[in-house]
């Protein structure tokens, strides 16, 4: 190959990205307070009492992150993005799949579903609902849910890691390193409240990496206490708190990356602990969730007791239930991933509805691609193109974005699905019309990609 | 071509920890100043020509009787992490720690203990030697033809699945020199596998020449009836598998890039006939390891580590618990890319970090002493080895002595402990 040799840094660095593993955590350089003229300024952690020093850059304390959550929750309340993530790849042709089209059983001899199971799909006859998105059925004869029958981009990837790198990224570019949500904070957030970016997992969302602002992940909000019966306990414990987020602080400012990373989330940990030390073992709410293993349901209960609260969240993203790769024995798991996934959305927006909350909220549901028309043999479906999503709310406008593209002239030369709607064309209309935001900051050539209209 | 850059300042204790940190699971009490008296060579090399395996200590439990790995939940996690605290051969610990990332496999799509740590004994026999032999052996291991449906891929229904990875994580790179044509065209090449879903037994996974396709196929533009063996030689004799491997090597051990020049070093080093062995020789002497910036330690190093400080041993499921919750459940990958190296902190996997800090030190109480914040300071310290640390830590750490004086010596001391196990400069390597 011509290029073996040529420039291998680039090409290890584009791996990087393109397994999704470019995008940074918490860090580099944040939270950087432009021109609050804090730089070696002390501070005085509020708990432990004693002054600390913080140095280079201008950096805030945790005590000032705290303060930062603690103003933001003041001001005015912002509009809630929630991203909710189908990981592997939902087949579409089984979320709404098309039982009259001859085509549909060629393709699925084993997989097809039979019409008599289905739900009618009022936008196109052609098209019946999986009988476990049955909620999402409800939700859309409500007007409160918006389907994207064949979203995607041209020229799609099949690969899991880069598409979702596309999608998380806002771009089909592997070389970007902040997600699409993150630079519209970077942009538009504040510089000491890790809660407006939050992700609700084990982990960082990558459509949240920023570069300069903060941004949390958390498990659930019921889970941020430190003691543990079983282990070992600190009767110091929120001034061993203090003092590691205090500690953060100094390496969050300095120039090794891993030390910044490791400073930064001592630092934030501290902050979020002391944001939700108000929320005990239940959330109590208006509403039944499902009950599960998984976590999704308890996560979405927490979310809306955060928002009751008035903890001043502003981007969220979170996984939904469910292996969607299937490759092989897919009915099942995609049927129970579904399920589960469509009964908590919809217990998530009566509990909104209940709170007085659900016109503040809009939830984006995606996923890495479709899969295969044809079915494998092995009982599954290999990666596909475009594929299905979903905006809720009581604010969205209901209705298809794009639409069905059927099968006889919808597939391309790969027997995949043909999008009829750019996934950067819904962030573009979700940046304008629901944050407010001049779109062309954060999605690269935002200007040649067309806006649905998405509200009512 | 030049020679392979090798580090040639002083090799000394803080040398010889970082070196215990990134190619195994950290010093014991002692071991960092040991090692470094043998100089860099001698000290790379006791850890690429190890000596017979030996594993010191109790062996591992669960409420008191012993582990059942094959069988009970989470004793898959307690076996293995106990074998990177107690081995004497820490580096096939922890390149077998690479190999299950590189060939991340999760029981979530296998559905058998057994036939995962089968596949761990394998990655650990291959660890160090040649990388087409462990091609081979990883492309026939029933949990990875159950995790990537190569028992599904027939000629009847061909199923992309590991012929894709095979090319985008294994052995190339995304987009690295091959198109979607070969993708199909290498699953053809690799049917003929079968195997039972349910179950572990691995005699149960064999070759099957009547699920095989036979006809001819064109992979990377060459044509022929190839079959699994072609398949891995054809990626092996890929233009771009060795500047692949080797940079993806090397990305475990150091977090920088490597210059143009040791990256043609390493590719030669390896395309001498696929050896992994004196490619990690090189780059554990590499000056970049030594002078470059820290490492994030992995969960399960980072808790390895702090059971060989402490000289503790894994006597409880919390270990694979609170491993979870700090983000990395061994045999459990969160999917067929491994972990995100880049990102193992945050808000959430701190408290995890945390709480399997507060489990080392269960029923391990200090002895107590004199409450002078500096010999406080200095008998935490000395608890967990005597680890290095930054001026900012030692710092800030005295500070809480200080302010904490009254609450009495052992719960002073205590919380040190638990904090300097948080710091950043032990969180990091």
């Amino acid at each position: 190959m011509a290029c073996d040799d040529c420039n291998r840094t680039e090409l290890l660095r584009r791996a990087v990205a393109e397994a999704g593993r470019g995008l940074p955590a918490i860090e580099p350089g944040m939270p950087l307070p432009a021109g609050t003229g804090l730089s070696r300024r002390s501070f005085v952690t509020h708990a432990a009492g004693f002054a600390l020093a913080v140095y280079g850059g201008g950096r805030l304390s945790a005590a000032l992150l705290d303060d930062g959550i603690a103003a933001a929750a003041t001001g005015p309340q912002q509009p809630v993005l929630v991203s909710i993530f189908l990981e592997g790849g939902i087949d579409a042709l089984s979320v709404l799949y098309p039982a009259s089209d001859p085509l549909y059983a060629q393709l699925r001899p084993k997989l097809a579903l039979p019409a008599s199971s289905g739900l009618p799909f009022a936008e196109d006859p052609r098209l019946l609902w999986h009988p476990s998105a049955a909620p999402l059925a409800t939700l859309h004869g409500e007007g409160k849910l918006t389907v994207l029958p064949a979203v995607g981009y041209d020229h799609p990837d099949k690969s899991h890691f880069t598409s979702r790198h596309y999608w998380e990224v806002g771009a089909t570019d592997t070389h970007l390193l902040t997600g699409w949500l993150g630079r519209y904070l970077d942009a538009t957030g504040a510089a000491d409240n890790p809660l407006q970016g939050l992700s609700l997992d084990n982990g960082l969302q990558p459509a949240l990496a920023t570069a300069r602002v903060p941004v949390a992940s958390l498990d659930s909000p019921d889970r941020y206490g430190f003691s543990d019966p079983r282990l070992t306990s600190f009767p110091l414990e929120q001034q061993m708190l203090d003092s590691a987020g205090g500690l953060g602080a100094v390496h969050a400012a300095g120039h090794d990356p891993a030390l910044r990373q490791a400073g930064s989330a001592a630092q934030q940990a501290r902050a979020l602990r002391g944001r939700l030390s108000q929320f005990g073992a239940d959330f109590h709410p208006p509403v039944t969730y499902p009950q599960s293993t998984d976590d999704f349901p308890h996560r979405l209960a927490g979310l809306a007791a955060m928002l009751a609260a008035g903890l001043p969240l502003h981007c969220v993203a979170l996984k939904a239930p469910g292996h969607y790769d299937t490759h092989a024995d897919q009915a099942k798991a995609l049927s129970d991933g579904l399920k589960l996934t469509a009964d908590s959305l919809l217990a998530f927006q009566r509990d909104l509805e209940a709170r007085g909350l659900a016109d503040r909220v809009l939830v984006h549901v995606w996923s890495e691609f479709g899969r295969r028309a044809r079915e494998n043999g092995s009982n599954g479906t290999d990666h596909g193109a475009a594929g299905v999503g979903f905006l809720l709310g009581s604010r969205v406008r209901g209705g298809m974005v794009g639409e069905f593209p059927g099968l006889a002239g919808g597939l391309d030369e790969q027997g995949n699905l043909r999008a009829t709607a750019d996934f950067r064309g819904v962030y573009a209309a979700l940046l304008e019309q629901w944050l407010g935001f001049d779109a062309a900051q954060v999605i690269p050539g935002a200007a040649q990609f067309q806006r649905p209209q998405l509200l009512r | 071509m030049a020679p392979l850059p090798v580090y040639s300042k002083p090799f000394g204790s803080q040398q010889a920890e970082r070196l215990l940190w990134r190619a195994g699971f950290g010093p014991r009490p002692g071991e960092a100043k040991a090692l470094a008296a043998q100089g860099l060579r001698a000290a790379v090399l006791s850890l690429t020509r190890p000596q017979a395996e030996q594993l010191t200590g109790p062996a591992p439990t669960d409420r008191g009787a012993p582990i059942a790995p094959y069988d009970a939940f989470g004793h898959d996690h307690l076996w293995w992490l106990d074998r990177m605290v107690r081995s004497n051969r820490p580096l096939v610990e922890r390149m077998t720690l690479v190999w299950h990332d590189w060939f991340a496999t999760s029981n979530v799509g296998v559905g058998s203990q057994r036939l995962m740590l089968n596949q761990n004994e394998t990655l650990r026999q291959g660890a160090l030697g040649s990388f087409r032999d462990l091609l081979l052996s990883v492309t026939q291991d029933p949990a990875m033809l159950l995790w990537l449906s190569g028992v599904k891929n027939t000629r009847f229904s061909p199923n992309e699945n590991y012929g894709r990875e095979l090319m985008e994580l294994f052995t190339l790179g995304v987009d690295n020199g091959y198109t979607e044509t070969d993708v199909r065209e290498q699953a053809r090449a690799l049917t003929g596998w079968r195997g039972r879903k349910r179950g572990d037994n691995a005699a149960d996974f064999v070759y099957d020449t009547r699920l095989h396709d036979t006809g001819s196929k064109t992979i990377f533009g060459k044509s022929g009836t190839f079959d699994w063996t072609d398949s891995c030689r054809l990626c092996l004799e890929h233009p771009s598998h060795p500047g692949y491997l080797v940079g993806k090597l090397w990305s475990y051990f150091v977090p920088t890039a490597p210059t143009k020049a040791t990256l043609s070093g390493l590719k030669a080093l390896y395309g001498n006939g696929y050896r992994i062995q004196p490619v990690v020789e090189a780059i554990l002497q590499h000056p970049d390891l030594y002078d470059g910036p820290r490492m994030v330690k992995p969960p399960v190093v980072f808790t390895a580590g702090l059971l060989r400080a402490l000289g503790g041993g894994v006597d409880t499921i919390l270990w694979a618990r609170l491993g979870a919750g700090a983000g990395q459940r061994l045999f459990y990958p969160p999917n067929v890319a491994g972990w995100d190296d880049s990102r193992w902190l945050d808000t959430a996997t701190f408290r995890g970090r945390w709480f399997l800090a507060s489990l080392a030190f269960t029923g391990k109480p200090p002895q107590g002493g004199s409450s002078d914040p500096a010999k406080l300071l200095d008998r935490a310290r000395a608890a967990l080895g005597g680890p290095t640390l930054t001026t900012a830590t030692s710092t800030a750490l005295l500070d809480f002595a200080k302010k904490n004086r009254s609450s009495g010596a052992a719960v002073v001391e205590s919380a040190l402990r638990q904090l300097l196990v948080m710091s950043p400069d032990l969180q990091t390597c």
